[in-house]
């Protein structure tokens, strides 16, 4: 099971109340890691409503004031096919997507 | 009695104000959609209970949010607007070629007569066009394949279609303006466009025959005449008595020929409002003072509307999608302002009272007539 924290508007926009999980199996000795771009695909698949608000629906990129954090790490510029740390991948911490500070 | 449902589009939220046939005493609902920008939300005249509203952030992108129950509930629909075929360039501010790059909506316009069909203009400047009630979005390409369109450069608010107007006379035929590239005409449903810029001058535009590069800001139409249209542009207010073929300025004894918006009168097509602003230097009204200008022929004579406005300290703009009048017996009309304020004239302009003072920022206004 995988956590993720979203931003308040976009838990308003999928109308959650608090943490997404999401039923992603955790990576075994012999299995494929847990990716950023798996995390994702997964949250838009649960909450379609979320697609192109994280990431650009044509090209895939993060949107430039969205951010990825895990275990005190910005993976904010990490490409999809990054492991994410096996605390996350065992759900025992969240991936926080953020909505960046700017503005002034 | 009849009433009016004003819809109201602000930097943080969209707002749903309510009245009878009286305009007296308002309802306020809202916000929708709070904290995000809400450039944009027009009802269908074919379905007074369908709302689409354009809805975004710099953070999250762009939401299409459609309401089949006057505004009460929403849904979010379709928000993929994707370039017809490979994009290309136009110029950027540099005079360099740039890629065409989805930014947002700034314009929804719903058909006069099929509820699920709706138009939007975006940035970088494109129109799109829903048959599903905002589920799928297509461009239609025509206009930003123009021959002109590589040389389409933004203004400071970006390159943006911001004005879509539906001829209801005349089969197939709509107009669309885009800052800076000007204003544009279809005969065909959207297929094909030509730019419609003969007459407009520009200050930098050494061509007086420029095919594109006007600031267009603003264009309106009586629906019982659609050949004559009025203009409010970056300076200067015109009007075309041939769809758009030909261009006169109307600017008259206008204080400043500066603004944005223009709208006109519901029952009276030589009745014509604008909102003067000191410059594109000074975004507010001249002396401190909100006045909306009225022409009650169409043009170049103008009166100032001041009754219940502020005739002083007031620094407040608006907007070029913040006007709109009503169509009851006695015409209502109404604007919105960057300082928040939403007022409404019940006689035609002549005297003015707040909706309210203090909402954000206001970026629309558009006026339904409910029975």
């Amino acid at each position: 099971m995988i956590r993720v924290a979203l931003p308040a508007h976009l838990r308003t926009l999928a109308g959650l109340s608090g943490e997404v999980e999401l039923d992603i199996t955790a990576a075994g000795p012999d299995e494929p890691d847990v990716t950023l771009g798996m995390v994702l695909d997964a949250l838009e698949a649960g909450h379609p409503v979320l697609r192109g608000t994280i990431r650009d629906q044509a090209t895939g990129r993060r949107r430039a004031f969205v951010r990825f954090f895990a275990c005190q790490q910005d993976l904010s510029h990490e490409p999809p096919d990054t492991p994410l740390p096996r605390a996350v991948a065992t759900g025992s911490e969240p991936l926080l997507v953020v909505g960046a500070m700017a503005g002034g | 009695m009849s009433g009016v449902r004003v819809l109201v589009g602000t930097r943080k939220g969209a707002f749903v104000l309510t009245s009878d046939g009286k305009r007296e005493k308002w309802e306020i609902a809202g916000p929708h959609f709070p904290g995000w920008e809400i450039y944009h939300l027009k009802g269908s005249p074919a379905d007074q209970d369908r709302l689409y509203a354009s809805q975004s952030t710099g953070w999250f992108g762009q939401l299409i949010q459609r309401s089949d129950d006057g505004g009460q509930s929403w849904q979010p629909v379709g928000k993929e607007f994707n370039y017809d075929g490979v994009p290309g360039t136009h110029q950027w501010y540099d005079g360099t070629p740039h890629p065409w790059e989805f930014a947002r909506v700034w314009h929804l316009e719903p058909s006069l007569s099929d509820p699920d069909t709706v138009y939007a203009g975006v940035e970088d400047a494109a129109l799109f066009r829903s048959v599903d009630g905002g589920q799928h979005w297509q461009e239609l390409s025509g206009l930003r394949g123009h021959d002109s369109g590589s040389r389409w450069q933004p203004g400071a608010g970006g390159m943006c279609l911001h004005t879509i107007v539906l001829d209801p006379v005349h089969s197939g035929r709509m107009f669309a303006a885009i800052s800076a590239a000007g204003a544009f005409r279809s005969d065909d449903s959207g297929v094909t466009w030509r730019p419609i810029n003969h007459g407009l001058q520009s200050e930098g535009i050494p061509d007086p025959e420029a095919e594109v590069g006007h600031c267009v800001h603003r264009i309106a139409m009586h629906p019982a005449r659609p050949d004559v249209l009025f203009m409010q542009k970056h300076w200067d207010v015109l009007r075309s008595d041939d769809a758009g073929e030909n261009w006169h300025e109307v600017s008259g004894n206008l204080p400043s020929d500066f603004g944005f918006p223009i709208s006109v009168h519901a029952h009276e097509p030589d009745t014509v409002y604008v909102v003067p602003i000191t410059s594109d230097s000074y975004h507010y009204p001249p002396e401190g003072k909100l006045r909306v200008y009225r022409s009650r022929t169409g043009g170049d004579e103008w009166e100032p509307l001041t009754v219940g406005l502020p005739q002083e300290h007031c620094y407040v703009n608006v907007l070029r999608d913040a006007m709109d009048v009503d169509a009851l017996d006695e015409c209502g009309v109404y604007f919105g302002t960057t300082g928040g304020q939403v007022y409404a004239s019940a006689d035609g302009g002549d005297s003015w009272a707040a909706i309210v003072h203090d909402l954000p920022a206001v970026l629309s206004v558009e006026v339904q007539t409910v029975p």
